[in-house]
């Protein structure tokens, strides 16, 4: 099931941590350096390694849980790691995965998802999902969710909000 | 065409819907079942299952219904197609997936989704109260009916059919858990088990073969036909 969702195609912006040293010595030198290379990059920020498609969350009840949904895309060539995820829009937000044996299904909590380096990692139906409690959302909206990684990087994604059918019941005029 | 796996009597035994680790505490007397292998892990193209000859009882039960809060039993249901399947509504996404894909049959079925009874029991009614079951299955379809239990009346259904789940209340330690079976049963209009379906949470899911085979057992189409004449003689 192919999930569309163009809103959602964005390369995040990055957090970097920390601010730059300015030193005192050779400020008109340093001033000139700063003003090339921002010139150069035209942006004060780096861009993220990690870029985030087809991000939906499944909202059905504001009682219940809302389960999201995404593939993350690591351009870099080291493995970032996703630790964790935060949004005005949830209580909490906690990973989890689908776990079957036997053919019993439950939910198990995820500490952190590695996504390897040129690599993505996909949290899909039926395994990877972010599990948003107390949802304050509504379909038809987005919302944003700042992504959180192990090496202090935050990046931010909206995420389109679905009804009970996913975007399937968009397309197919179903209960929504 | 006969979309069923049809399997021998022995075979189907080794093939038992929920292994050791799915069966609830204290279910005894089911020495067939205990010498049963578990499932396999879920493989892509897990097929449906003829249970005919499986000697299952007849679908029955008392139960809550969500819709209407009067007690029904099996009885009530009778005359439809049963599609019996067991979650719980703070389950964020097997439950949904599952129920989707439940949605997305019915639809595909048209007007003889008006034959079959989706019934989504919870094992988990000290948390889903009948007005959220029947808020939550109606998000999916308006044909699915929630079904509430106490403890005694659910035990007694999910052991009928080898259901396994279990609830564990949160603790310091460890937040409160829900397991569940993935499988869902279907009754014929008489009550009848007569397939069970490992697992519908799936995002790849053989929608179009599901439909055709409750189509069959519905009485549509070439192969149903050949079916009601079956069951006539």
């Amino acid at each position: 099931m192919t999930l569309r969702n163009p809103k959602s195609s964005v390369v995040p912006r990055r957090h970097a941590p920390g601010r730059p040293n300015c030193g005192g010595a050779g400020m008109p030198a340093a001033i000139a350096l700063l003003g090339v290379s921002l010139l150069a990059s035209g942006a004060a920020r780096a861009a993220s390694p990690v870029s985030v498609t087809g991000a939906w969350f499944r909202y059905l009840l504001s009682s219940i849980p809302a389960a999201g949904y995404m593939t993350l895309q690591n351009s870099s060539a080291e493995a970032i790691v996703l630790t964790g995820a935060s949004s005005p829009a949830c209580g909490m937000l906690m990973l989890h995965r689908t776990e079957t044996a036997g053919g019993v299904d439950r939910m198990v909590p995820v500490k952190q998802v590695t996504v390897p380096g040129h690599g993505s990692f996909r949290f899909a139906p039926g395994g990877y999902h972010i599990m948003c409690m107390r949802p304050a959302m509504q379909v038809g909206e987005t919302v944003p969710v700042t992504l959180k990684f192990s090496d202090g990087d935050q990046v931010h994604v909206p995420f389109a909000v679905q009804g009970a059918n996913g975007p399937a019941g968009t397309k197919m005029k179903m209960p929504m | 065409m006969n979309r069923l796996r049809e399997t021998s009597g022995k075979e189907e035994r080794l093939q038992g819907p929920v292994g050791r680790r799915g069966l609830i505490a204290g279910a005894v007397g089911l020495p067939l079942l205990l010498s049963v292998p578990a499932l396999p892990a879920r493989a892509a193209g897990s097929s449906t299952m003829d249970v005919t000859g499986w000697r299952l009882p007849s679908l029955s039960f008392t139960m809550t219904d969500a819709d209407t809060g009067r007690v029904v039993t099996a009885r009530d249901f009778r005359g439809k197609l049963v599609l019996l399947y067991f979650g719980y509504t703070n389950c964020p996404d097997v439950c949904p997936l599952t129920l989707h894909n439940i949605a997305l049959i019915l639809h595909r079925l048209g007007k003889e989704a008006a034959g079959v009874q989706p019934l989504f029991v919870t094992v988990d009614p000290h948390r889903d109260t009948l007005a959220v079951l029947r808020r939550y299955t109606h998000l999916f379809s308006p044909e699915i009916v929630g079904l509430r239990g106490t403890a005694d009346q659910l035990a007694a259904l999910a052991r009928s059919y080898h259901i396994g789940y279990s609830v564990s209340p949160a603790t310091a330690s460890h937040p409160y858990e829900v397991t569940h079976s993935s499988a869902i049963y279907v009754f014929d209009a008489r009550g009848r088990a007569r397939l069970l379906i490992p697992s519908l949470a799936s995002t790849t899911p053989d929608i179009a073969g599901t439909t055709a085979d409750l189509e069959r057992l519905l009485g549509v189409g070439h192969d149903g036909a050949l079916a009601r004449l079956g069951r006539l003689l």
